[in-house]
């Protein structure tokens, strides 16, 4: 079964967690392989079908239209920037335990000081297709 | 024959075998459908039984298939389905010939197609490669590439299979789909690390080609040029873990200098032969980068000089920024700044980079800081933005360490 495992941006639960840009730059870097290292698990064990990073807040778009009219197209920088989608990961894994352990993984990728972010991921099941046999 | 052996055979006979056939009917669109059925029974036949003319055996299925899809389809079509039987019997000509893959490169680079369409059509027709793999090395379902090559394939529809009448008027947008093509190869990034097929590698396979075929178009060998010459950079470009190493920190003993040098001799040829454009221009420049021994030791101000000329052809303002970075190592990080006032390029994470690169160099790191994590905010590339948000953190870094008084340089200094 396919899991998405969303990641918003900057909400971590790490209090007083700077930007990334503020880290030390070690810290930035350990991070950074963290996330390759995790995909690269992931691909070994067949699991990953997908992961992506989504450029920045600053260059989001919101588009609204009511088919007829020119599209309403709103441009950031947007105040509640860290509820956006910062990037997620797709997984097809034997269980949802597989998918939260996963998650976890995810959750505590290393700080400033190394110290786990802690960050939310919110861990939403891929509808399929029905079974062909029902 | 090994399966590999039989997938890499066929890659090189499958433009040759399209180009047979779509010379007997005249059209592309049919004659590709034929073609990729015919590589499909031989990917599963020819590992058992190899046949003696593989090149014969996919020509004769393809035409055997064309001429049972034009009796399926429509009785008028009869002219068609002779010409695609003659084929089967064999003519003198049944060879492939010379121009076939050329032909077939300015349909597929032709005006009518945007480049997210004839960049996949060129590859399988006349790259050889398969929809999945061209699917792979764009992160797309295999069904989402193969829906746009059919699509480009109906937008050819009724195309004659010919040479246009004036060849060289018709270069200039097949130049600019694979030099697209190139750039795509050597920046793409996106995603997990997956087995993507070389798409800079295939550029110059392609490029070459279309300079074997066509020796005196300047713009070609200029692109051909530029694209050696660029490409000789890629073995210092990655390191070990795969992040990206600027230009000015690359280790220059590890650049192919045998391309360098076949990059150099054709640039010369071709400069040396009059009309000099973009291709010529930008192949200069990577020319005198290449032939430095160290960043701080080339020839700036050549580098600058290149793309003023540019800057006056193209009236581009990306090459601004170019230019900007070389007159800075000339004239000064100062200097280099003041060409980028008032610059209109909107949320170009570019502009923001050789910014904070440049403030850097004035010493205002905090500026800088911010610059980088502008420029990581609005890049499109994972490994880009990887780097730029490391160069944040390190300017950041840097800034904080600072005396206080010193952190911000006064204005105008």
């Amino acid at each position: 079964m396919r899991y998405m495992l969303l990641q918003a941006y900057g909400a971590v639960e790490l209090e007083d967690c700077l930007p990334m840009t503020e880290w030390a730059p070690e810290d930035v870097r350990a991070h950074i392989d963290f996330q390759h290292l995790l995909n690269a698990e992931l691909l070994d064990s067949g699991e990953l079908v997908d992961a992506q990073g989504l450029a920045g807040p600053d260059v989001a778009k919101f588009v609204v239209s009511d088919g007829v009219n020119p599209p309403r197209i709103i441009d950031g920088p947007y105040p509640e920037s860290k509820e956006l989608l910062a990037g997620y990961r797709l997984v097809d894994v034997d269980s949802l335990d597989r998918a939260l352990e996963i998650a976890a993984r995810s959750s505590a990728a290393p700080g400033p000081g190394g110290a786990p972010i802690r960050q939310p991921i919110e861990v939403r099941q891929v509808l399929g297709a029905p079974d062909p046999e029902v | 024959m090994t399966r590999p052996d039989v997938e890499e055979l066929l890659r090189q006979l499958a433009p040759q075998a399209l180009g047979a056939v779509a010379r007997r009917t005249g059209e592309l669109a049919d004659a590709e459908d034929a073609v990729q059925e015919a590589l499909a029974a031989a990917a599963l036949q020819w590992p058992a039984d190899p046949p003696g003319n593989p090149l014969g055996w996919l020509i004769a299925v393809a035409s055997r298939r064309l001429v049972d899809e034009y009796r399926r389809t429509d009785a008028r079509r009869r002219r068609e389905e002779l010409a695609a039987s003659w084929s089967i019997h064999g003519r003198p000509d049944d060879g492939p010939q010379a121009d076939d893959s050329l032909v077939l490169l300015f349909l597929c680079c032709d005006d009518v197609l945007s480049p997210t369409l004839s960049i996949p059509l060129t590859l399988r027709a006349v790259g050889g490669l398969t929809t999945r793999e061209i699917a792979a090395a764009y992160l797309v379902p295999e069904t989402t590439m193969a829906q746009r090559i059919s699509r480009a394939k109906a937008k050819l529809r009724g195309r004659r299979f010919e040479l246009p009448a004036d060849p060289s008027s018709r270069v200039r947008p097949v130049c600019e789909v694979l030099y697209l093509l190139f750039n795509e190869g050597y920046t793409s990034s996106t995603g997990p690390e997956l087995s993507r097929v070389d798409l800079s590698g295939e550029a110059i396979r392609l490029t070459r080609m279309l300079h074997g075929q066509l020796p005196d178009e300047p713009d070609v060998a200029g692109l051909l040029a530029l694209m050696l010459l660029t490409d000789a950079r890629r073995p210092a470009r990655a390191s070990a873990d795969g992040a990206l190493v600027p230009l000015a920190q690359q280790d220059r003993s590890l650049w192919d200098h045998e391309l360098v040098r076949e990059g150099i001799v054709l640039l010369n040829t071709t400069l040396a032969a009059g009309r000099i454009g973009e291709y010529q221009l930008l192949a200069s420049v990577a020319a005198l980068h290449d032939e430095a021994r160290s960043y701080d030791t080339t020839r700036w101000s050549e580098i600058a000089k290149a793309y003023a000329k540019l800057e006056s052809l193209t009236g581009n303002p990306m090459v601004r920024l170019n230019r900007a970075v070389a007159v800075a190592m000339v004239d000064g990080a100062e200097a280099g700044l003041r060409l980028l006032e008032g610059l209109e390029l909107h949320d170009s994470h570019r502009l923001h980079a050789v910014r904070a690169h440049l403030l850097e160099e004035t010493g205002d790191l905090a500026a800088a800081s911010q610059e980088y994590a502008a420029a990581a905010a609005r890049t499109a590339n994972a490994r880009e933005r990887d780097y730029l948000v490391e160069q944040a953190a390190r300017t950041s870094a840097l800034c904080a360490a600072a005396p206080p008084d010193t952190r911000v340089k006064p204005a105008g200094e």
